[in-house]
């Protein structure tokens, strides 16, 4: 019984993870550009968020805003740095995003401010009384809502890239830049449209992580515990961002209740990486990532 | 006009194989090393010293190890911390245990548990490549964080977590103004990076730069794969083991495990891609743009607006133009300030007939 | 504009900042540098841990304004105060230290490094140069002997004394000594120095009174910590003890609420008993509490004066609003500290600007009794201190908070650690240093 609330409580955190994952695969798969900066946006979008409600907007109507104000970031990330940027090298866009980070840092804490605020969307994080009646199971009803928005996200995103126009040329750009640009795809707009949409899912994971550690600089942090499902998964697949947050999620509680307490503890922050390099030996590209094909 | 190698003509082997070929060059090293043995120690207060020249000459030699592994030998790393964190475990371990022991043998030992670490670590690499390397070496930092803090041994069972250095004597003699101790800087980093210099136009480096540019061509052209790969490995880790060594014992005098966590790791592989990957040079420019840049823009600010009661929005502005000169320098200069610096000379070299 | 033009451009405008910043800097000398007092004062304002580096300096920076406007300094000494922004990382605050370190007519007079790292970092360099490193309520414990350790001051409560208060308040709740036989309890702990610092302490007194402790380490970030809590939920624990620092404190209290542990068992670390640790936890954090050294609120007349003398003047350096919070407090407190020892120092070595090795002596001969405490307006803020050559540390008393789910209120008085058992572990670690470093204690009798 307890393996099994490890477990499922290990899938829950799992999914949270995915959720963050999500947001460099979008733009991984767009620009093959790793985003050092989405732990950054993470915390642009959750302060924006926050500090809306807090002026008395309603829910709904802060999300939109919010999601308004990810789209300006894209055009302007677009416009005043990717175009200047086509054609460099991957580390150099790399480091752009590192720059970024830098920058989206101390935006959001320069126009809102670096104080810590509560934020409280309406879900209670207390356990799921009916579960425990029936079977004994503690789960919190918070982690069952939020497993669901990420799938529903999931879903979304799934259909967009796999059968909208937009999804196609997305595919197309993620192919090769190049060849996109000469069948006439505008390269600049799918920028836009992937930095917005990584905007958003920003937007989800720091509202559902920012209710749980309330909303701070620490948000940004989220991001890192994000890279290890990114590698297992593979950096360009969404399927691969959920299959392996799951797989991470439940392995690395597994892990650290029932290997911890015989090494001293506190395994969690190696395990996960661990667990990815072994899975790399045997898929060099993650468990879903595209196959790497070598020519001379 | 002055800048040019017309008129230098190689006679012999040797001349060919200098690591400078060029006079003006070589005369412009020396000139920069004259200044920072005999000028800097003469001039500079204990502030610039201490705050400024020590860590550049440290960090410099981090981001060399990970500019031979990554800028050389395409292989990411970002574990370079941790290795760091190796060699200032090792060199305090060795210094405690065996008192006796020099303490360049200490440093150098503590770089070899460093690139033995290294290496365990980059075998991975055979199979899992590009970002997906990244993997084995965030493991590494992990591993290794998790190590230090688990197994007190290594810290000489002490309570308090963070161990105090000892003293560095070299023949008796104790190091211990900040000149003392910048020399001793000055001195290792210079042995290293002419070495590095050495290795990386040599053979070695040359292979590596083949499996950079493409690891399966480079394998038809008879280039094993996986002992340069490991050599590289061995090389950065023993070049990190060493600064590690240095940071914690000339610069924090003490070794705690949170000096050497996942974001200097990061830092490093900032320099490398700052300064220029694939330049020795761009070491020290990387080393030197991170360190200083916030510490310069800190200073700027502190004085304009120090009074006016916005220190909060002040800081995180200070963060925004770090980040913003980042990606100004990026969008300039994409491949680094490295590059800036070989224009500049080719500049020169025309000068001052543009054509 | 083509790259080479974008490039000029900033080139020129670096060295037109450059230029200004000496003009402006050379505009800085017009007052009197033998009628200040220059204080170096460390901030961490961006990271995960602004919350603390801005609060507490405020308070600090606050309490010198307030002298400067209410009495005009110290005997007519004008306090003045850089700040230096270390963003909590180890190397900015050994360059912050080196910046500062010579400012002011004869250097300054004391450094709080902000940061158990920076406290390291600084240890050997200060004793050099003669600066008292100033760590209240943090830092290296075992500088608590300062006949190993001339000028570090882990003044008022170190790190051991408070796990030792908070036995023997758990011992009151049971009704107690004897009751601890047999308890169980959890401490949860940073992996990370900071947090095995407690370890030894806990283990020896796990021994001492017979109940049962079990360490979990939390792994950083610690932004999830469900399977310690399913492990915690399986020791049923009858107290937890949180000592982590910035988000993982929170993570406990939301953890505790998911599987119903009782938040008024969880007694955390004064690092975790801000409101910035509380508010993010939401209704789970009522109930919650933690150690602390001082009180919280807004009812002490100096704090009352902050509003009349500061805030009235516009010379505020925190938001109002965070007046009276936790860490502002904790930054008063350090201001009255360290002024007292000023205060003390230029009634020895006659009034004007004092250099830190004149400050060595003012601290290890500290002594705030409770009637200049209440001279001060400071009454049940800042605890009795009395420092002498042979125990930096000068107080060991612990009080308790409790967080009500929208204020802390204190819940105890001055509760006394297990001094003779903490100092004995403090001997044992310094002679160890002692031993390691060469260094001969000084003889305090002398």
């Amino acid at each position: 019984m307890f393996v099994l609330e490890v477990f499922i409580s290990g899938l829950l955190s799992g999914v949270m993870y995915s959720l963050v994952a999500l947001g460099f695969v979008l733009i991984f798969k767009a620009s093959g550009v790793f985003n050092f900066a989405q732990g950054a946006m993470v915390l642009l979008a959750a302060l924006t968020f926050v500090r809306f409600i807090e002026m008395g907007i309603p829910l709904w109507l802060a999300a939109i805003m919010t999601f308004g104000v990810m789209i300006v970031l894209a055009i302007f990330i677009e416009r005043f740095l990717l175009r200047p940027l086509v054609n460099q090298p991957l580390i150099t866009l790399f480091m752009l995003t590192i720059g970024l980070n830098y920058f989206l840092e101390g935006l959001a804490q320069a126009v809102w401010d670096a104080e810590v605020h509560g934020l409280d969307i309406g879900i209670e994080d207390v356990p799921w009384v009916g579960l425990e009646q029936a079977t004994g199971l503690l789960i919190s009803m918070f982690d069952v809502i939020s497993a669901l928005i990420a799938m529903g996200l999931v879903i979304i995103l799934s259909i967009v890239f796999n059968k909208t126009k937009v999804g196609r040329a997305l595919r197309a750009v993620s192919n090769d830049h190049q060849a996109a640009m000469s069948v006439g795809i505008p390269l600049n707009r799918i920028w836009v449209i992937v930095w917005a949409m990584s905007g958003l899912v920003a937007l989800v994971a720091g509202a559902l992580w920012g209710t749980r550690l309330g909303v701070q600089f620490s948000l940004s942090i989220v991001a890192l515990k994000a890279l290890p499902v990114l590698i297992l998964g593979g950096f360009n697949s969404i399927m691969g961002a959920i299959v392996a947050g799951l797989i991470i999620g439940a392995s690395e509680k597994l892990g650290e209740v029932f290997l911890g307490p015989y090494v001293g503890g506190g395994i969690e922050s190696f395990f996960p990486y661990v667990l990815a390099m072994m899975v790399l030996f045997w898929r060099p590209q993650g468990l879903f990532g595209d196959v790497i094909i070598e020519r001379v | 006009m002055l800048y040019r190698e017309t008129g230098q003509i190689k006679t012999d082997y040797k001349s060919d194989m200098a690591m400078f070929p060029i006079a003006q060059d070589r005369w412009f090293i020396y000139g920069c090393v004259a200044v920072a043995v005999i000028g800097l120690p003469l001039f500079a207060s204990s502030y610039i010293i201490e705050a400024f020249l020590i860590p550049i000459l440290i960090w410099s030699l981090a981001a060399l190890s990970l500019n031979m592994l990554l800028g050389y030998c395409g292989q990411l790393s970002l574990g370079h911390g941790a290795f760091m964190a190796v060699g200032a475990y090792a060199a305090y371990n060795f210094a405690t245990r065996i008192p006796e022991l020099n303490i360049f043998i200490v440093f150098i030992l503590a770089g070899l548990c460093a690139a033995a670490v290294s290496v365990l670590f980059g075998l991975p690499s055979m199979r899992i490549k590009g970002f997906y390397l990244a993997v084995s070496t965030l493991a590494a930092q992990f591993v290794i964080e998790w190590v230090f803090s688990t197994v007190t041994w290594f810290s000489g069972d002490n309570a308090m977590g963070t161990v105090d250095t000892p003293a560095i004597v070299i023949f008796g003699y104790k190091l211990e103004s900040s000149i003392d101790l910048y020399m001793f800087c000055l001195v290792i980093n210079i042995v290293l990076f002419v070495l590095a210099k050495n290795l990386v136009r040599g053979s070695v480096g040359r292979s590596w730069m083949a499996i950079r540019d493409m690891d399966v061509a480079a394998s038809v052209i008879g280039i094993r794969l996986l002992p340069a790969k490991l050599l590289a490995f061995g090389v950065s880790g023993f070049y990190a083991g060493v600064a590690g060594a240095m940071y914690a014992f000339v610069y924090l005098k003490a070794c705690d495990i949170t000096s050497f966590d996942l974001f200097q790791s990061f830092n490093i592989l900032f320099m490398v891609i700052i300064g220029g990957m694939g330049s020795v040079m761009g070491a020290y420019f990387g080393a030197a743009f991170i360190l200083l840049l916030p510490i310069v823009l800190n200073i700027t600010f502190q004085t304009f607006f120090a009074t006016s009661g916005f220190a909060g929005l002040v800081s995180n502005i200070e963060h925004m133009v770090f980040g913003g000169l980042i990606m100004f320098f990026l969008i300039v200069e994409p491949l680094g300030l490295a590059r800036l610096w070989s224009t500049a000379k080719e500049k020169l070299r025309l000068w001052p007939f543009p054509h | 504009m083509t790259k080479r033009k974008l490039f000029l451009t900033a080139l020129a405008i670096g060295m037109m900042t450059a230029a200004v910043t000496e003009t402006a800097l050379a505009q800085d000398k017009k007052s009197d540098p033998n009628k200040e007092q220059f204080i170096p004062v460390l901030v961490y304002r961006t990271g995960p841990f602004a919350a603390g580096g801005t609060g507490i300096p405020g308070g600090m920076m606050d309490y010198f304004e307030l002298l400067n406007q209410r009495d005009g300094g110290i005997n007519g000494i004008k306090l003045v105060w850089e700040e230096c922004d270390t963003a909590y990382k180890t190397d900015r605050g050994v360059e912050c230290y080196e910046r500062l370190k010579k400012n002011g007519a004869k250097g300054i007079p004391f450094i709080h490094p902000m940061s158990t790292g920076v406290a390291y970092a600084l240890l050997e360099r200060a004793t050099k140069d003669k600066i008292p490193v100033v760590q209240i309520g943090y830092g290296r414990t075992d500088s608590s002997d300062g006949r190993v350790f001339p000028y570090s001051f882990p003044l008022l409560t170190n790190y051991w004394s408070q796990n030792s208060a908070k036995i023997r308040y758990m011992a009151q709740i049971l009704g107690g000594e004897d009751k601890l036989k047999g308890v169980k309890i959890v401490n949860l702990h940073l992996k990370h120095p900071y947090g095995e610092e407690t370890k030894p302490m806990l283990d020896a007194m796990a021994k001492r009174f017979g109940f049962e402790v079990t360490h979990i380490p939390v792994p950083w970030p610690g932004i999830d910590q469900k399977s310690l809590w399913l492990q915690i939920r399986q020791i049923k624990p009858d107290f937890v003890i949180n000592r982590n620092w910035g988000v993982s404190c929170t993570v406990p209290l939301r953890e505790a609420a998911r599987i119903g542990f009782p938040r008024d068992r969880i007694i955390g670390v004064w690092w975790c008993g801000a409101e910035e640790d509380v508010i993010p936890a939401g209704k789970a954090a009522k109930g919650y509490i933690t150690a602390a050294f001082h009180s919280v609120g807004t009812d002490s007349p100096v704090i009352q004066d902050m509003f009349e003398h500061v805030y009235g003047k516009m010379k505020g350096n925190v938001s109002a609003s965070r007046v009276g919070s936790v860490f502002y407090n904790r930054g008063v407190v350090w201001g009255i500290i360290s002024t007292e020892a000023i205060r003390l120092a230029q009634k020895k070595f006659g009034v004007g600007p004092v250099s830190g090795e004149q400050m060595q002596w003012a601290f290890e001969n500290l002594e705030l009794d409770a009637a200049r405490i209440k001279e001060l307006g400071a009454e049940g803020l800042v605890p009795e201190i009395k420092v002498s050559c042979f125990d930096h540390e000068g107080g060991g008393r612990v009080r308790f908070q409790q967080w009500d789910g929208k204020k802390w209120n204190m819940i105890t008085d001055w509760i006394p650690s297990y001094a003779k058992m903490v100092r004995k572990m403090i001997e044992e670690s310094a002679a160890k240093y002692a031993k390691d470093k060469g260094i001969t204690p000084r003889n305090c009798a002398a």
